[in-house]
């Protein structure tokens, strides 16, 4: 066989020597490392009060975006519950009714919507499914619980708070900003775009 | 009476108790540990004879090594009472006799002792270690030594048996 | 003598808190010194640096379930770990804490009773504490506990002969049994462990063996060989257990350093003694004294975080093959010395 490093080593089993089989010079080789261990900083780090830095593409707890007007973004297509390789995400889905157009950005959203947090795997995928950049996942830590049942995590924990925003922003690369700007999408429109779309529709 | 009276009443009642208790306990395991105690009780007439060195020692040799092999053998056979085979009745008898006329002997010897002995061998140091271990070396040097040549035989003969045959 | 019997009683209550005091926060200090040499912090939660951990921790041993298994002699369960606290208290009455203390015209001296058999009375109440591990591995009715048992009580009864053979030497040298004595024959003299390295380190080694500490740890490695003898306690029988082997930690380092470190002699004390008074003295020899045991139970936690653990073969091997023929060979080179100087 081709040698690819030269770190190879055979073992021999060699006799010991007088000083080696007393030990006592080991030992007190031992007892000299763990001496000077005894004076080195600490390496750990005290966790609440202390935070390790986390990565920029650190995947945390999920949030369901609101557009700029505070409407959800979610569709309820489902894309993201097949994209889940721990079959985590459930969602029920409804149409959206007259005078509902503030709360719901789409025509169908979703009543419910469920993550079960025990079987998230935290990979991903379901932000990279979702057509609509309502799903993100967060750098925040999803707190331990004890029962499971509070682990299910529904709607009132999952969509953003209008007055408290969740800036996902710098979880989008940059292809995607730069998809965003195409605005033949629907979804890469702002409010003012459809507005400015509605109104010569209204004059003709 | 004195202090040194009622512990020595003390003592012997411990000791006579858990004797009696050792041999009518049906459990070995607490037998040996009844025959501890009765150990530590006459541990403390040595004491009282001021023998510090005998009570201590017989501490150490029986309550602490020899009692713990006891206890060994006995937690290792698993003794019980459903394995315990049914004993016929003359060995019981034999036993009885044989007891009795122990019993017997040891009354006529007491009997026949000199009783102002004791308060002379408590007033002595004899029984501290210096002049143990000079009437040891000096006195009974030849009886010592050839005990010791004992164990050791006894000593070889454990090993010998233990040891596995080479073919 | 009300006055005496008084003192002494007092002197007891000092020796039981301040052994369960230093037990306490060995237990404290054992996390702490293997969290500083592995690099980390260790308990700091628990008060400032997290000084208040012991009681933190035996609150939880006293607020846990107890559990006694049904076909197990409950008398015999419960006299197991009694028994180990017992013994490894009972150690304490023999060792000199420091010099005299004088009120007056009356003397205090710095130790419980100063016998003059104290090291086999050592002896003695060691080989007695077998007794609470087999009864409580016995009492367990787990074959698991029973083998654990039994592991322990033969490596303590093995290494107790030549933890003995090696106290014979020294007392050839010193020509006494009482500890107090031993430790004033150290007082502007070279101490004992000049006179007796090997069997010093004889001593030491057997020490560990006998409290069951690392690297001899097999009576209770909990990885390896289940839980060992304790494996059906729970609860404050399981901290009696653990507590036991803190104490005797404790206790056998303050025996080494009187046998062979020279006990609570300050340092040239000849030079420091005749300019200051005769009870300061006395309690900067038990400062003395306590710092010198302290820095004995930090060395058993060094040498437990540094080497593993021995191989149950290699435990007998080393105590009945290489200890105790060392410890002979130590008597016989010891005593050939003595007659060769003159010394008997």
């Amino acid at each position: 066989m081709m040698q690819l490093t030269n770190r190879k080593r055979v073992v021999v089993k060699k006799e010991m020597s007088l000083a080696e089989k007393l030990y006592l010079p080991a030992i007190t080789d031992g007892m000299v490392i763990t001496l000077k261990h005894l004076f080195k900083k600490p390496t750990t780090v005290k966790y609440p009060e202390v935070k390790r830095e986390l990565s920029a593409t650190f995947r945390g707890q999920h949030v369901l975006k609101r557009d700029e007007q505070g409407a959800e973004r979610c569709t309820a297509c489902g894309l993201c519950a097949v994209a889940c390789p721990a079959e985590a995400i459930t969602m029920e889905a409804a149409e959206r009714k007259k005078g509902e157009e503030h709360l719901y950005r789409e025509e169908k959203y979703a009543t419910i919507y469920e993550i079960n947090m025990l079987r998230c795997i935290f990979c991903g995928l379901c932000e990279e499914a979702c057509p609509k950049e309502a799903i993100f996942l967060t750098d925040r830590i999803v707190p331990v619980d004890v029962n499971r049942k509070d682990m299910v995590y529904g709607k009132d924990k999952l969509v953003e708070d209008i007055q408290n925003r969740v800036d996902v922003s710098k979880r989008q690369t940059a292809a995607v900003l730069e998809f965003k700007k195409d605005k033949k999408h629907f979804h890469n429109q702002t409010w003012d775009d459809i507005q400015k779309q509605i109104k010569p529709k209204k004059h003709h | 009476m004195l202090l040194s009276q009622y512990i020595f009443l003390f003592l012997s009642f411990v000791a006579i108790i858990s004797a009696l208790m050792l041999v009518l306990d049906k459990n070995p395991v607490h037998s040996v540990l009844y025959l501890i105690i009765t150990f530590f009780a006459i541990a403390g007439h040595y004491l009282l004879l001021n023998a510090q060195f005998l009570a201590v020692v017989h501490i150490i040799v029986y309550a602490g090594a020899i009692m713990v092999l006891f206890l060994y053998v006995i937690m290792m056979l698993n003794l019980n009472k459903d394995i315990e085979p049914h004993k016929k009745n003359i060995p019981k008898v034999a036993a009885a006799v044989a007891a009795g006329l122990l019993l017997l002997s040891l009354t006529a010897l007491v009997n026949g002792a000199e009783v102002n002995m004791l308060p002379a061998a408590r007033n002595s140091n004899i029984g501290l270690m210096d002049n143990l271990g000079k009437t040891l070396f000096k006195e009974y040097m030849l009886p010592f030594e050839i005990s010791s040549i004992l164990f050791l035989s006894a000593m070889v003969g454990a090993v010998f048996l233990s040891k596995k045959e080479i073919h | 003598m009300e006055i005496f019997i008084l003192y002494k009683a007092i002197l007891v209550l000092v020796v039981f808190a301040i052994s369960l005091g230093v037990a306490a926060y060995s237990t404290y200090g054992e996390r702490k010194v293997a969290a500083f040499m592995q690099d980390r912090v260790g308990p700091d939660r628990a008060g400032p640096f997290g000084m208040l951990q012991p009681l933190a921790d035996g609150l939880k041993m006293f607020m846990k379930e107890e559990i006694i298994p049904t076909v197990s002699n409950k008398f015999l369960f419960v006299l197991g770990p009694s028994l180990a606290m017992l013994t490894a208290l009972m150690t304490g009455v023999v060792i000199p804490w420091g010099g005299d203390i004088t009120i007056g015209n009356m003397v205090f001296p710095l130790q419980i009773t100063d016998i003059n058999i104290g090291i086999l009375y050592i002896f003695g109440v060691v080989s007695f504490g077998v007794y609470g591990i087999m009864i409580g591995g016995w009492a367990s009715n787990n074959k698991y506990s029973m083998l654990g048992a039994l592991r322990a009580s033969s490596q303590m009864i093995s290494y107790e002969i030549a933890m003995g053979l090696a106290i014979v030497a020294l007392v050839m040298t010193t020509g006494t049994l009482s500890l107090r004595e031993i430790v004033t024959q150290q007082s502007g003299n070279w101490v004992n462990f000049i006179y007796q390295p090997l069997g010093c380190l004889i001593f030491i080694i057997c020490a560990f063996a006998e409290t069951n500490r690392a690297p001899f740890d097999l009576p209770e490695c909990e990885t390896e060989l289940v839980g060992g003898y304790h494996t059906e306690y729970s609860s404050m029988k399981l901290g009696f257990y653990l507590f036991a082997e803190y104490i005797n930690m404790f206790i056998s380092s303050a025996i080494i350093m009187s046998l062979y470190f020279g006990g609570y002699n300050l340092p040239f004390q000849n030079y420091i003694a005749p300019y200051i008074d005769g009870n300061i003295l006395s309690i900067l020899q038990f400062g003395c004294f306590f710092t010198k045991v302290l820095f004995g139970i930090f060395f058993f936690m060094w040498i437990r975080w540094t080497i593993p653990r021995f191989r149950y073969d290699q435990l007998m091997n080393l105590g009945w093959k290489v200890l105790i023929p060392l410890a002979i060979f130590n008597i016989l080179i010891t005593g050939v010395l003595m007659y060769a100087l003159g010394k008997v």
